[in-house]
C-alpha cells in the first residue's frame, strides 16, 4: 500500500514499515519518528538508523543483542532513544523491514 | 484497539526451575516483553536461584533425567525428531553435559546470549531481577552470592506488590 510520508508517496506494508528501503530519506525518518512518539531525531538516533540500514543492506539478521554489541549504541541507550520497542521502532524509522526474531 | 483487547503492560515471571532448559524460556519471555515496550520482572525462587548464584549460573545444565521429550533435540545431531531417546539414557554420565553443549551451540547460532549476559541484557533494558527471600534462606544464600544485576531480595508479598497494576500478568515457570 501507499502512504504519504513527508510529502512523498511511499510503499509501506500494513504496519507502516517501508517495503522498499531505497525510498527512504531523512525527512521520511523524521516524520515516522514523530508518528511513533519518538519526537525529534538527534545524532544518537541517526547513528542507530544508519547502522541498521547498513546491516540490512548486508542482509544481516538484527537482534537486540547484536545492537548492544555493535559499538554504535549500548542496550541502555537504545532503550532510552527508542522507548516502547527499541528494535521495532528504530527499524521502522530506518525504513527497513520489521525485525522477525524473538531476541 | 477495541476495549476487549487490553494490552499487556507488564509481565511478572516466576522462575522456579534451575536447569538451563528451565531458565531460558523465562529469560526469552522477559527480554521479548521489554523489546515490545512491556515492563518485565523476573522473580527467581527455589531452584531458579541457580541462575542468579555467581558460582553456578555460568554452568547450568540441560536436564536429561526424566525428560521424555529429548527426542526434540535429535535434529541438532542431524537425526529425525521422531527418534526415541529412552529416558534412562539421560542418566548416563556425560549425556547432560553433551545435551547442554548442543543446546548452547544452537542458542549461540540464534544470537541468544549465555545466562549471565542475558541477565545483563534484561537488566540494561530496564527489566527487574529479584530473588526470593524464603528460597535464599533455605539454600543458605546471601545477596552477595548473587550476580550483581539482582535488584533485590523480596518476600512473596513484596513480589505481589511489585507486580501491582492493571495489565500485569503473572506467569509461573
Amino acid at each position: 500500500m501507499k502512504k504519504n510520508i513527508a510529502g512523498t508517496e511511499i510503499d509501506v506494508n500494513e504496519e507502516g514499515y517501508l517495503t522498499d528501503m531505497s525510498q527512504w530519506n531523512e525527512q521520511i525518518a523524521a516524520a515516522i519518528a514523530v508518528e511513533e512518539g519518538i519526537g525529534a531525531l538527534v545524532d544518537g538516533h541517526m547513528k542507530v538508523v544508519r547502522y541498521l540500514r547498513e546491516q540490512q543492506a548486508k542482509g544481516a539478521a538484527l537482534t537486540i543483542r547484536s545492537m548492544g554489541k555493535s559499538g554504535v549504541v549500548t542496550t541502555k541507550e537504545l532503550y532510552d532513544l527508542f522507548p516502547g520497542g527499541p528494535l521495532k521502532k528504530s527499524s521502522k524509522i530506518a525504513g527497513i523491514p520489521k525485525p522477525v526474531g524473538c531476541i | 484497539m477495541s476495549d476487549d483487547k487490553q494490552p499487556v503492560k507488564k509481565m511478572s515471571i516466576i522462575v522456579s526451575r534451575g536447569s538451563l532448559d528451565g531458565i531460558y524460556p523465562a529469560l526469552i519471555m522477559a527480554n521479548g516483553a521489554r523489546m515490545e515496550g512491556i515492563d518485565a520482572s523476573l522473580f527467581f525462587t527455589f531452584f531458579g536461584l541457580n541462575a542468579l548464584a555467581n558460582k553456578t549460573l555460568d554452568s547450568l545444565k540441560v536436564s536429561t533425567v526424566g525428560n521424555a521429550a529429548l527426542n526434540m533435540a535429535m535434529p541438532m545431531l542431524g537425526l529425525p525428531m521422531t527418534m526415541p531417546f529412552p529416558t534412562v539414557m539421560g542418566a548416563i554420565p556425560g549425556v547432560s553435559a553433551f545435551a547442554t553443549h548442543l543446546m548452547n551451540k544452537e542458542m549461540e547460532k540464534l544470537d541468544i546470549p549465555p545466562v549471565r549476559e542475558f541477565l545483563e541484557l534484561i537488566s540494561d533494558s530496564g527489566g527487574k531481577i529479584f530473588a526470593c527471600k524464603l528460597a535464599m534462606d533455605m539454600f543458605k544464600l546471601k545477596k552477595e552470592d548473587l550476580m550483581d544485576r539482582v535488584d533485590g531480595v523480596l518476600t512473596v508479598g513484596d513480589f505481589y506488590n511489585e507486580s501491582a497494576g492493571s495489565g500485569t500478568h503473572i506467569l509461573f515457570t
